[in-house]
């Protein structure tokens, strides 16, 4: 109980400090902020040959995204197939097959950090850290550079005049990292190495076992882990340098490891309603999408705690009567992996402390349901951009229901942005469901390992987990294979860029358009009643799309055990 | 007020320039390859460095040594116990291998969970002398990562007149050093037992009972 006080009060206590800064050093008027980051960025525009002040339309903004995001996979798809001839691989790994590295390099340049490996015997120092690290602050980075774009462009409380450009990418991304990531990594990693997460460039330790009855040596694998871990936890990304992740007490030692790590899933996403408020000068509206979240996270929080304080019906009358502890560890015990499962979920983060796959079957949908809606805080910048994506959405739904022309924030909403923002919307149940019924129709391809319903579950989850850019996994799953890392990759890149880009495109199209002038007519999106409207639209949107298959599988395990 | 106007206050500014509307290639691959540079190598390495310095212990896995120096395992890391004279961990299903971590990842539903935890639960009822209803849960759940270090006081208790009798000790002294091995006592967390570090201390206080049958020198 005490754990779950810290990590709320943690939370609470330090996003508002962040989000105050992250508006003041995000913002582009030049300060004191400037002069001390400049020292850092002013070379990186330099031997980048960038002009940072040049500002991008919003095709060039996304064209820029997606080279820079083309370079990214190839580099790290090539670090992954030859880390065994490259440097800084003392346990002698070998190179990765192409296609487990072609999905490692997609699922970590979209912010996901799915694994189909078990980083710890698969990867090397230099695999871990030259291209995972590097792509664990550029990917939230970019997440959040596309939001404050979307916001600048669109967002503005008090425009001045139409606005052209959206701003410079490398800018943004440039700041973002140097001036948030970069130094909250540095303190979490140092924090995490005190508390016992290794720091070292060692190869493993060999050492001789106590009781040598079983095994006679047993290998400890090291390496700059808690640098890794850091912004694994703090980048919504979630690919851990261990298989089983944060369950690990090498990448999770201590109930206050804990603590520092479940409060870093969230720290960021919330303080970024509070610098977007701030930027922008739209209190109200984020306060409401603030609210929303908030509900939304609560009502999960709850029922997965509730969901793991039962007990797993395997073990009845085969011990004493005890919460679900299989896929646990002792010392967090259910109530702070629930919290763990839920918060990583909502965030798109995927770092996990307990097992997804053995939690009770109303545990393990919620999970589901968390990723289908995946805007509750969400993934950094994107778990906003999604919020828009909705909002406009309830946007043209509520200006029909009042009889209105479509409109949000006085512009215009037209066939083209609805017709794009439907198709971000509904590529969602159509990628997952259409590659889960593909996958399930196909015996040999889906590896389930649980049977029956379950099974069903492990496949949907793994779809899901994918195009949320989630990362976390019914890991039971053979997914190591050809036909995973390929179907994942495509739900990984549409998942990524469809819904990142399309708002951006829209605030691009909506700004060249004429305001109207605030009126009796105009749609007052920071108002409860369109707030509750839009939090109707997530729900009824995810329900129609995914409870026909949450029946078959959550639902279908749950009554057949009795709860 | 002032906050909002700075990006427009900006944007207004970069409205007289050119608007960018093509990104090239160049510098795409040139900010890459100065980012992987301070990302990917400069900074695992600046913090790992100065992690190691400041914590060695910590920063090397948190190694255990015994009374002649020689490292016996890590802190944060379960070994398999087979023998009567030591304390077992819970179940895992990497065979405690920090190398091969995972956890069973079996459903509450499957029926090889029900099937593996009657085995384990008959097992420890007849090592142990109780009944299964009496079982700690945490002695036959599987932990998640499959290197859980701990157990629970009660599933420590549990072993107590076992591990006495093998050593041929008093039951006293053996909680004793259960008591030494507690871990998470403070404000946050709930208290715990190592059972490495339990085991150690067992073999160090009373080294005879090892005599027995140990120390099978390895190769």
């Amino acid at each position: 109980m005490n754990d779950m006080v810290a990590i709320y009060a943690l939370v609470a206590l330090l996003c508002i400090p962040l989000g105050l800064y992250m508006a003041k050093a995000l913002s582009v008027h030049p300060g004191q902020i400037d002069t001390i980051f400049g020292v850092i960025e002013k070379p990186i525009y330099r031997l980048a040959g960038i002009n940072s002040q040049q500002t991008m339309t919003w095709q060039a903004y996304a064209v820029a995204i997606l080279k820079l995001h083309v370079g990214l996979v190839l580099l790290a798809w090539f670090v992954f197939m030859f880390q065994g001839v490259l440097p800084l691989n003392p346990d002698g790994i070998p190179g990765m097959r192409w296609d487990t590295a072609l999905h490692t390099a997609v699922s970590f340049a979209t912010n996901t950090n799915q694994q189909h490996y078990s980083g710890q015997a698969q990867l090397s120092h230099l695999s871990q850290t030259f291209a995972i690290v590097t792509l664990q602050f550029l990917t939230p980075a970019t997440g959040l550079a596309v939001l404050i774009a979307i916001a600048r462009t669109l967002l503005m409380a008090k425009p001045r005049g139409l606005i052209k450009g959206v701003g410079n990418y490398y800018h943004d991304l440039t700041r973002t990292v140097v001036r948030v990531l970069l130094p909250l990594a540095a303190v979490v990693a140092l924090l995490l190495t005190w508390q016992g997460v290794p720091a070292s460039y060692q190869a493993a330790h060999q050492i001789d076992m106590l009781d040598p009855q079983v095994e006679e040596v047993q290998s400890i694998p090291v390496g700059p882990v808690a640098s890794m871990v850091a912004i694994k936890q703090l980048g919504t990304n979630g690919g851990g340098w261990y298989g089983p992740n944060s369950s690990v007490p090498l990448e999770n030692p201590t109930p206050l490891a804990n603590v520092i790590e479940t409060a870093s899933l969230t720290l960021i996403p919330i303080a970024l309603l509070i610098a977007i408020a701030v930027m922008t000068g739209r209190r109200r509206l984020m306060v409401g999408i603030g609210c929303v979240m908030l509900a939304f996270s609560l009502v999960s929080t709850s029922l997965v705690v509730y969901s793991e304080r039962m007990p797993n019906p395997a073990f009845a009358e085969l011990a004493q009567t005890a919460g679900n502890l299989e896929g646990k560890e002792l010392r967090f015990g259910t109530d702070l992996s629930a919290l763990w499962g839920s918060w990583t979920t909502q965030t798109s983060n995927g770092s996990v402390n307990a097992m997804h796959d053995s939690f009770n079957p109303l545990g393990g949908m919620v999970l589901l349901m968390d990723m289908f809606v995946n805007v509750t805080f969400g993934g950094i910048g994107v778990g906003l951009i999604g919020f828009f994506l909705y909002l406009m959405l309830a946007a043209f739904v509520g200006s029909l229901m009042v009889g209105r022309a479509p409109e949000l924030l006085g512009k215009p909403l037209e066939t083209r942005e609805i017709r794009w923002i439907s198709l971000a919307i509904l590529a969602q149940p159509l990628i997952i469901l259409g590659l889960s019924a593909l996958t399930v129709a196909l015996p040999s391809a889906a590896q389930i390992s649980n049977p029956g319903f379950h099974g069903l579950s492990q496949v949907l989850y793994e779809f899901t987990s994918a195009f949320a850019n989630n990362g976390s996994g019914f890991e039971g799953l053979g997914d190591g294979t050809l036909w995973w890392n390929l179907t994942c990759v495509v739900a990984l890149l549409i998942g990524r860029f469809l819904p990142m880009l399309v708002p951006l495109a829209v605030a691009g199209w909506l700004a060249v358009k004429r305001t109207a002038p605030t009126g009796r007519g105009t749609l007052p999106v920071d108002s409860p009643a369109f707030m509750g409207l839009t939090a109707g639209v997530i729900v009824i949107v995810n329900l129609l799309g995914f409870l026909p298959v949450l029946v078959l599988g959550p639902i279908a395990e749950a009554v057949v055990q009795g709860f | 007020m002032n906050m909002p106007h700075q990006i427009t206050d900006q944007d207004e500014e970069l409205h007289e320039q050119e608007l960018q509307n093509k990104a090239s290639w160049s510098s795409a691959l040139r900010f890459m390859a100065v980012m992987a540079i301070l990302l990917g190598l400069v900074y695992p390495f600046v913090t790992t460095s100065l992690g190691g310095w400041l914590f060695p212990d910590q920063a090397q896995g948190s190694l255990i040594r015994d009374t002649s120096g020689q490292v016996v395992g890590s802190r944060l890391v379960s070994q398999t116990f087979v023998r009567d004279e030591y304390f077992i961990g819970r179940p895992s299903a990497a065979g405690n291998d920090a190398g091969g971590v995972s956890g069973s990842n079996l459903a509450p539903s499957n029926q090889a969970l029900r099937e593996r935890v009657q085995t384990e639960a008959t097992a420890i009822a007849q090592r142990e002398g109780v009944s299964v209803e009496q079982i700690p849960i945490d002695l036959i759940a599987a932990s998640g990562s499959g290197i859980d270090p701990h157990i629970s006081l009660p599933a420590a208790e549990l072993q107590v007149a076992r591990v006495a009798q093998a050593r041929e000790i008093d039951e006293a002294s053996v909680t004793e050093l259960i008591n030494q091995a507690l871990e998470n006592t403070g404000w946050l967390g709930s208290p715990v037992v190592n059972v490495l570090r339990l085991n150690v201390s067992l073999d160090e206080r009373f080294p005879a009972a090892t005599t027995t049958s140990s120390v099978t020198p390895v190769e």
